[in-house]
């Protein structure tokens, strides 16, 4: 063997070994242009590496023709999406960007933090593991921080760091942090958010982001990346209990692709909660026929067990009757159907909902129809104080009671981020009108 | 009390959401469809696609639009594949629009910004109502922006201010009769995750994205094959490299990279290691202009 093919096989299995231990943190951005959002998403992918040449290239050119008289290139620019939003100035949509550190690939969902487009925070953060909170070290904490803290604690992201932008712009960084910090901790029995840590960045020169800065010598914490590196993924407790809403019954019949698998029949899902074994027992919500698991099939090959975030296709020992929109879970654990539930609802229609409106609820793979009952009262974002109501305009968050045209296995959204979430939808034109979260309160 | 369980690892988390959100399409849409060029990422999405359905067979037709100027080592891999998988392919030719007068030539010769009409003329006849699209969010900034579900206007036009927010793991794909929804499962991948599940599952793909001995000229920093649509203007002279495709798409307009990566393992590495994205080293269309992916999408674009 010659040297450089001995260099090669190093990086192949370095390549392999990296492969097999990176895990996918989901992560979601909240604050304004204003507290430099775009300009801290710019620094962590420039910091980490994950620009292009030619990406920095055409940013480079594009700071020159605007007048920029910093250092490197205004990397807020990194992250300008449509023409819209370069001529305003402004982000009008949710953006999806990706960096990686040799342990850990990041999607950040890049969310607009204007207050007319809380819908696009509440779609970033429903699917984050962690959510990012921008605070202008100048301003400490807003109204709109307020907002943004709401929603992720209300949607029960796993991680919440706030990251204190522009610490360099201010005469007492220490104080800052402080007072923040004592906010934070006065917010979240409030808000009943999970524990939180702030951090001091500049993003516009980079302190703190990816690098430690020595500019801020009184500051031992972590750095904004060193803590994403270092959350866990998945805030999945081992005692949850199994939950796959079935998404399709695979019956190959003669089609089959493997002649000897013609009477194969099994049940298409992902793994929404728990873990699955083969020889486990199991129940379908609502009709209550039992079961046992006897192959678990991931992406197609055999496995003996599965664990949450698996797509998998299960076959089962009986022929029980089981179509798509039924939920599987281990057997006597599943929740009890009910036709009347009570739920908090963010608001993202653009005409108002009031008392009676008909809409479709989906959980899960299921969709039925209901009716709004009553709107029960409404979160003031400004006093977070639960307040009374009538109807719901774009953006508020309401607690609702609807009753529903069939049961669904509803649980409860304080116990189960997947199995309580509820899509509200327009019977008519299909839109998206809600999110909501089932047995949800805003507060006394 | 509050153990955490063991995550899936980046690539298993990646195949589990593609194939989640194919089998939420399958569940939903009548009439669905799948764009295929013969490309690594059409390659990949079928390849997804077959393990989300296993074992039965892939269940609806590919649909591929054919510039005319495509590389016919890739046509011929694409209808290999089809025949393998055992599932119809629908081939739009721009040629034909272009013989009967519907499009006309452009100026610079490039035939992919006139994909569009009949690309949207092909959904149409086949009364698709879902169309899954192999686009990935690290490719371009309007990309960026799209939701993995993605709604159509009876013109097939995309409006990114009147996007459905997209909650949870649940997809929204209803519409009005004439509409149709673009699919995404790949939404989440960058180029590197692409290159490293292939090469985990070793998926097939045409020879063109392995390293060869090539006759090329230079173009704007792009290496381009001769051919009847693209010939060397006076002092651009063709030589023999070694080179590589890291996209296959219109011949006219897809340039190769110098590469010694013969294969799939040589590939990861120079993925990992490379430093110009995959759109800007090879494709002329998207460097028409900032905003060249942007207006192109807004009017039913892949």
């Amino acid at each position: 063997m010659t040297t450089t093919e001995g260099t090669q096989e190093a990086e192949a299995r370095e390549i392999e070994r990296l492969t097999e231990s990176t895990t996918l943190l989901r992560i979601a951005t909240a604050g304004s242009v204003d507290d430099g959002k775009s300009t801290l998403i710019g620094r962590l992918l420039h910091d980490t590496k994950s620009v292009m040449a030619d990406q920095l290239a055409a940013v480079t050119e594009a700071s020159r023709r605007r007048g920029w008289a910093g250092e490197l290139a205004d990397l807020a620019l990194l992250t300008d999406g449509l023409r819209a939003e370069r001529e305003q100035g402004i982000t009008i949509d949710v953006a999806h960007r990706f960096f990686a550190t040799p342990t850990r690939s990041f999607v950040l969902a890049d969310t607009p933090g204007h207050v007319q487009y809380t819908r696009n925070m509440v779609t970033g953060a429903s699917r984050a593991d962690a959510v990012i909170v921008l605070v202008d070290a100048r301003h400490g904490i807003v109204e709109q921080t307020r907002r943004h803290l709401a929603v992720s604690a209300l949607l029960r992201v796993g991680h919440v760091v706030v990251a204190i932008n522009k610490i360099d712009l201010v005469e007492e960084p220490e104080q800052v942090l402080e007072s923040v910090e004592r906010d934070l901790a006065a917010l979240g029995d409030v808000l009943a958010l999970p524990p939180t840590t702030a951090v001091p960045v500049s993003a516009l020169h980079g302190d703190n982001v990816v690098l430690r800065s020595t500019r801020t010598p009184w500051y031992e914490g972590p750095t904004l990346l060193d803590l994403l590196e270092e959350l866990p993924p998945l805030a999945h407790e081992a005692d949850e209990f199994f939950r796959m809403p079935v998404q399709l019954v695979i019956r190959p019949q003669q089609g089959a692709v493997d002649p000897t698998m013609q009477d194969f029949r099994g049940f298409a899902g992902l793994v929404t909660a728990g873990a699955v074994e083969v020889g486990d027992p199991i129940e379908v919500a609502a009709s209550g026929l039992r079961s046992e698991v006897t192959a678990i099939w991931q992406a197609g090959r055999p496995v003996l067990r599965a664990e949450t975030g698996l797509s998998v296709t299960l076959e089962l020992a009986d022929e029980v009757d089981v179509s798509r929109g039924d939920l599987l879970g281990a057997a006597g654990t599943l929740p009890e159907s009910g036709d009347e539930v009570r739920a908090v609802l963010c608001w993202l229609g653009g005409s108002p909902l009031v008392p009676g409106a008909r809409v479709l609820i989906a959980h899960g793979t299921a969709t039925a129809a209901a009716k709004v009952t009553s709107i029960d009262g409404r979160l003031d974002i400004a006093s977070l104080t639960r307040t009374e109501a009538d109807r719901a305009e774009l953006n508020d968050l309401v607690e609702v009671t609807l009753r529903l045209a069939r049961p669904l296995p509803l649980e409860s959204y304080t116990t189960s981020r997947e199995g309580g979430a509820l899509v509200v939808i327009d019977p008519q034109d299909g839109t998206t009108l809600a999110a909501g979260m089932v047995d949800g309160t805003l507060g006394s | 009390m509050t153990q955490v369980t063991t995550a899936p690892t980046l690539l298993d988390a990646l195949e589990a959401e593609a194939i989640h959100i194919i089998r939420e399409a399958l569940g939903q849409l009548e009439r669905p469809v799948m764009l295929f060029s013969g490309g690594k990422d059409s390659m990949l999405m079928l390849h997804l696609a077959a393990k989300a359905v296993w074992p039965a067979p892939v269940p609806f037709p590919l649909l591929h639009v054919d510039t005319g100027h495509n590389f016919p080592e890739v046509l011929d891999f694409r209808d290999r594949t089809a025949e393998k998988y055992g599932t119809e392919i629908v081939v739009a030719r721009v040629q034909d629009y272009l013989d009967d007068g519907r499009l006309r030539e452009r100026a610079d010769g490039t035939r992919n910004p006139l994909q569009t009409l009949p690309l949207l003329d092909a959904i149409e006849e086949g009364r698709f109502d879902g169309v899954f699209g192999g686009g990935r969010r690290d490719e371009d900034k309007a990309r960026a922006k799209e939701r993995v579900v993605s709604l159509r206007s009876a013109f097939g036009e995309w409006d990114p201010k009147n996007q459905r927010p997209e909650l949870w793991s649940m997809y929204n794909t209803r519409h009005r009769p004439g509409e149709h929804v673009r699919v995404f499962p790949l939404s989440n991948w960058t180029e590197l995750d692409v290159w490293r599940y292939i090469a985990r599952e070793g998926v097939d793909l045409p020879s063109l994205y392995y390293a060869h001995e090539r006759e090329v000229f230079e173009r704007d920093g792009m290496l381009l094959s001769p051919g009847p649509w693209t010939a060397p203007r006076p002092g651009e002279t063709v030589g023999v490299r070694r080179v590589r495709y890291r996209t296959v798409g219109d011949m006219s307009c897809t340039g190769a990279v110098p590469s010694d990566a013969a294969d799939v393992g040589a590939i990861v590495a120079e993925v990992a290691a490379s430093t110009l994205t995959e759109r800007g080293a090879t494709r002329a269309d998207d460097r028409l202009s900032e905003a060249a992916m942007e207006d192109r999408k807004k009017e039913g674009y892949f």
